[in-house]
């Protein structure tokens, strides 16, 4: 292991070092929460960073009763997991093929993904809000789900055609000696093989969408359909100077991710490493 | 057989529902009125319209003030409503010759428009139409801490060199003279504009918005020589860039500054940080050039018809109600601003009554920069202003740079 | 008479083979039509935007390569270009600092598990809440930063409001999630470094500095090669912060290109399509450098492989 382990006083010295070099890092974190707890007293007579003078849950009611960031949160939801269920289905389908099938093109195609995927958005942002505007789908979940996917299958392309790529190839040989077909051995096959990888990915692409602002504001524009992160940026514009409300509503938007994070741990790691060990 | 016997029943299901959605009609409205007044007025006009108006169904959608801004070219492009707020003046310029908003000039003849909304008149003209209703305006000027003032000795100044030596007996003092936020630009285009009307009057000003006038020229350098003397000797806040006009108002309400040039808008959040309406005082914006008449500021929020409007006819009738005396006179006891209708009432308030005086008597209104200027000079302008207030020594490439969009931009 | 009478498995066989001849385009077509109208498409419709001059709403009209001789002469798009200078280069700060603190964190103590994740936990959440989190920690009238320095004797600038600090000090909010990001890849290097190779280096008298370099770095090479990558395009995409800390301000300048292209296109007073295109398709084209050195070394990979 490297470092070499630490041993007896080192050890005692490093654990004493952790907590503190924690807090040290979410710092600016930990001011965020407290600020969501305390009243709008203690901020307009400047108590910033001292003992709030009272624990004030009322904050993120406030926040709920007054805005419509219940709406943003549902609008989020509603973005979120249809795409993570289309980018993930479609990305199996491509992955499979270009995982599975020598066929000429392949190559091209997979790097016409790849590329894809590392596009700046911007050269996407006129022609796609175009698309969205002539589609009837502007200000919508769909125009918003329909782009995500499209655009994530990229990345999900590649990640799922190399996970295919490490199967055992002789599974596929075995199954079509014995006459099973295509489509048959994607679904009984190879899909249940792909279970960790499509867990990794769901993980990975919620907390990607959840936490999209770019095309929030492009495609967006109110309570109707706006996800969370552009609408708190709006609501940002609304509450000028009133800091308690910013945080717990900056709170509130971090929830979803956040759980799904230490829920899904194993997986969101291992779909984000994917590649760096060989 | 089966086909023919239900025809004529399909037929009457379909007549039945056409008659249905002509007689209830809808009338969507979009608006930007998400503060707390604008919204409780608004509820009620639109409440009033409907009771004159029972057939009339009102689909009323209220967007954020400042999201509304960017949402209204896709909202106009995409699925227009029947009625949409927004401003007087060049702002209205890219939907007008983009052909999305559609002329109303047969309301205003209809109504009497041309008389009772005499003063906002030139500024809802393009091209010899009329394309829209204006309901509210309000003023700008300096709003000043009068304990600070009497505490200090000082008398409201009226011309520039009392505005001067006010400033400096309020530094000396360490107090700072004015208070501003420019995070957001446009509270230091109203330093400019009123800076500029004063130095060269209203002609020159709606000649350099525009862009008749290159922005080199040695008048335009002598506005920002002015601004000048209040910028070098420190008499704005400090890390004013950091602040929006909200930010900055803390200020102005502990005391640390004495002055802030704002619109009337202004007053209710200077209430609210427990100012008390005798703490506060307004005047107009001091003479700089002796003889120059005085203009001043007073944007115009207005109501306009998309030309993708379904249900056109209801938008006008909603446009002539606004424009009434009447139903401005409510409209803007809500608003805490002043009815556009020469015959409506002002609301009893010290703050409007002032500014009603100063407007009345006004030589003319300019609507604001990013109002009276095309889009992108307004962006580049505000800009260079914000620059020049925190680097006054860069005023040579400023202007350069905004004489380079002038030239693109018109 | 014998050729046309194919015997059961030979016309299965056939049948089999052109399945799998289609099979890959069925599965691709879904996935791939999306893509191709999603984002294949739109990159060349919006080179072929930056010809015209437009502003979204009326009619375009072609000017040739105005919008690109314009660029040329724009201060603005200087400053942007400069700006994600900045960012490529301080962005990549995120390895080293995301190495040292998977070093720092490579222990087996107790609670350790938690301690790594939440070291991590700044990369889960969205970059609206690092900006507005940051954004405070700079405001100069009462940030965390002013009070830390305060404890100095040291007067806090605004940095936000200051062209000398302000795209370093939103760097300095996006290096916290990407350090976190790079540090999670570099923790999963490590777990799978060779014991005998490290027992090795021991034996060969090798400690600290010249253990890491010679022997533990080599082994981290792909860890380090994707948060090299990840780091490049996150560095290139940085619109998010920009926008919410401070909108480009103080006076434009913290733009970066991704958040001028914005500005002119769709922006408060943005109404040039045309212009917004060609500054996207110059980001685009320096984005095009890098993914062609990625694709090549990937087709290097491949090409092993086989």
């Amino acid at each position: 292991m490297f470092p070499r382990p630490v041993r007896g006083q080192a050890r005692a010295l490093y654990q004493i070092a952790l907590p503190v070099s924690l807090v040290i890092w979410l710092l600016p974190l930990l001011a965020v929460a407290l600020t969501a707890l305390r009243s709008a007293g203690d901020l307009a007579a400047g108590n910033y960073w001292g003992v709030p003078s009272s624990i004030n849950f009322g904050n993120f009611a406030e926040v709920f009763a007054r805005t419509d960031l219940g709406a943003f949160i549902l609008n989020s939801f509603w973005v979120t997991i249809p795409t993570v269920i289309g980018a993930v289905a479609l990305s199996c389908m491509t992955g499979f093929a270009l995982a599975v099938y020598k066929f000429q093109g392949n190559l091209l195609v997979f790097f016409l993904f790849i590329a894809g995927n590392f596009v700046p958005f911007q050269i996407l942002m006129v022609p796609v809000r175009d698309l969205t505007l002539d589609l009837g789908l502007y200000n919508t979940h769909l125009g918003l789900v329909l782009f995500h996917v499209a655009f994530q299958t990229g990345f999900c392309t590649l990640f799922m055609r190399n996970f295919i790529k490490a199967l055992p190839k002789e599974l596929i040989e075995a199954a079509r000696v014995e006459g099973v077909s295509e489509w048959r051995i994607f679904w009984y096959v190879v899909l249940p093989l792909m279970r960790p990888a499509i867990a990794a990915l769901s993980v990975l692409i919620f907390t990607f969408i959840w936490n999209d602002y770019f095309w929030a504001t492009v495609l967006t524009q109110g309570p109707a359909a706006m996800p969370v992160t552009a609408g708190l940026y709006s609501l940002n514009g609304q509450w000028v100077a009133q800091w308690h409300l910013v945080s717990a509503g900056a709170i509130i938007a971090a929830l979803p991710p956040v759980a799904m994070f230490f829920l899904m741990q194993r997986h969101f790691i291992a779909g984000l490493t994917l590649g760096a060990v060989k | 057989m089966l086909r023919t016997l239900l025809k004529p029943i399909a037929l009457a299901a379909a007549g039945a529902l056409i008659a249905h959605a002509a007689a209830a009609r809808d009338l969507v409205i979009n608006t930007d009125t998400s503060d707390p007044a604008p919204k409780a007025a608004f509820q009620a006009l639109i409440d009033g319209f409907k009771a004159e108006n029972p057939d009339v169904t009102v689909v009323w959608n209220n967007f954020d003030h400042e999201g509304y801004k960017t949402a209204i070219r896709n909202f106009l492009t995409a699925e227009a409503p029947d009625v949409a707020a927004w401003y007087a003046g060049n702002r209205m310029g890219p939907y007008v010759e983009a052909g999305l908003f559609e002329p109303v000039t047969d309301v205003w003849a209809e109504h009497g428009l041309n008389d009772s909304l005499k003063s906002a008149a030139a500024s809802m003209e393009i091209n010899g139409e009329k394309w829209g209703v204006p309901y509210t305006y309000y003023q700008w000027g300096i709003y000043y801490r009068t304990d600070i003032f009497a505490d200090q000795g000082i008398t409201p100044p009226k011309t520039w060199d009392e505005l001067l030596a006010a400033s400096a007996k309020l530094k000396a003092a360490g107090i700072t003279p004015f208070a501003i936020g420019s995070k957001a630009l446009w509270p230091t285009a109203g330093w400019f504009d009123y800076l500029n009307l004063r130095v060269n009057g209203y002609e020159f000003h709606m000649d350099l918005t525009a862009g008749k006038i290159p922005y080199t020229d040695p008048r335009v350098r002598e506005v920002f020589a002015k601004w000048a003397e209040l910028i070098e000797p420190g008499y704005f806040i400090e890390s004013h860039a950091a602040y929006d006009w909200q930010e900055a108002v803390p200020f102005f309400v502990k005391g640390e500054a004495a002055m802030y040039l704002m619109g009337n808008f202004a007053v209710d959040v200077f209430k609210a940080g427990g100012l008390s309406p005798d703490q506060i005082g307004f005047l107009q914006f001091p003479t700089i050039t002796p003889g120059i008449p005085m203009a001043e500021e007073a944007p115009t929020d207005t109501l306009h018809i998309p030309s993708a409007a379904k249900n056109k006819a209801d938008a006008k009738k909603f446009l002539a109600y606004i424009a009434r005396a009447d139903v401005q006179s409510t409209l803007n006891a809500t608003l805490g601003q002043l009815p556009v209708n020469k015959d409506a009432a002002v609301p009893e308030d010290k703050f409007l009554a002032a500014g009603f005086g100063v407007l009345s008597n006004a030589y003319a209104l300019a609507q604001f920069y990013d109002r009276d200027a095309p889009a992108d000079m307004a962006k580049a302008g505000m800009e260079g202003f914000q620059e020049f207030m925190v680097k006054p020594g860069n005023l040579d490439r400023i202007l350069d740079r905004l004489e380079k969009v002038r030239a693109r931009a018109y | 008479m014998a050729t046309a009478e194919l015997s059961l498995p030979d016309r299965r066989s056939a049948a089999r083979a052109t399945q799998r001849r289609l099979a890959p385009l069925l599965f691709l077509a879904p996935g791939a039509i999306m893509f191709a109208l999603y984002v294949i498409i739109p990159v060349f419709r919006s080179i072929w935007i930056s010809f015209y001059d437009w502003d979204g709403i009326g009619a375009a009209t072609w000017v040739g390569l105005a919008n690109y001789i314009e660029l040329l002469d724009d201060e603005a798009f200087y400053t942007s270009l400069w700006n994600n200078v900045l960012w490529l280069v301080l962005y990549m700060l995120a390895v080293p600092l995301g190495l040292m603190v998977a070093l720092f964190l490579n222990q087996t103590v107790t609670g350790i598990r938690i301690y790594k994740s939440l070291f991590f936990f700044p990369f889960v959440i969205s970059q609206v809440v690092v900006g507005l989190v940051f954004a405070w920690f700079y405001d100069p009238s009462f940030g965390l930063l002013k009070l830390v320095m305060g404890w100095f004797g040291l007067d806090a600038p605004a940095i936000l409001a200051d062209e000398r600090y302000v795209t370093y000090g939103i760097i300095a909010a996006g290096l916290w999630p990407q350090t976190a990001y790079c540090m999670i890849l570099y923790l999963t290097g490590l777990n799978a470094v060779d014991p005998e190779q490290i027992e090795a280096g021991r034996l060969d008298g090798a400690k600290g500095w010249r253990m890491l370099w010679f022997v533990i770095l080599p082994q981290l090479a792909p860890a380090t090669f994707i948060a090299v990558v990840v780091t490049v395009i996150g560095a290139l995409r940085s619109f998010d912060l920009v926008s919410i800390m401070t909108d480009g301000g103080p006076y434009g300048s913290s733009r970066v290109l991704a958040f001028y292209m914005y500005e002119q296109a769709l922006g408060e007073y943005g109404f040039r399509m045309g212009y917004g295109a060609a500054i996207a398709t110059v980001l685009f084209l320096i984005m095009l450098l890098y993914i062609s050195g990625f694709l090549w070394s990937m087709w290097r990979a491949e090409r092993g492989s086989r």
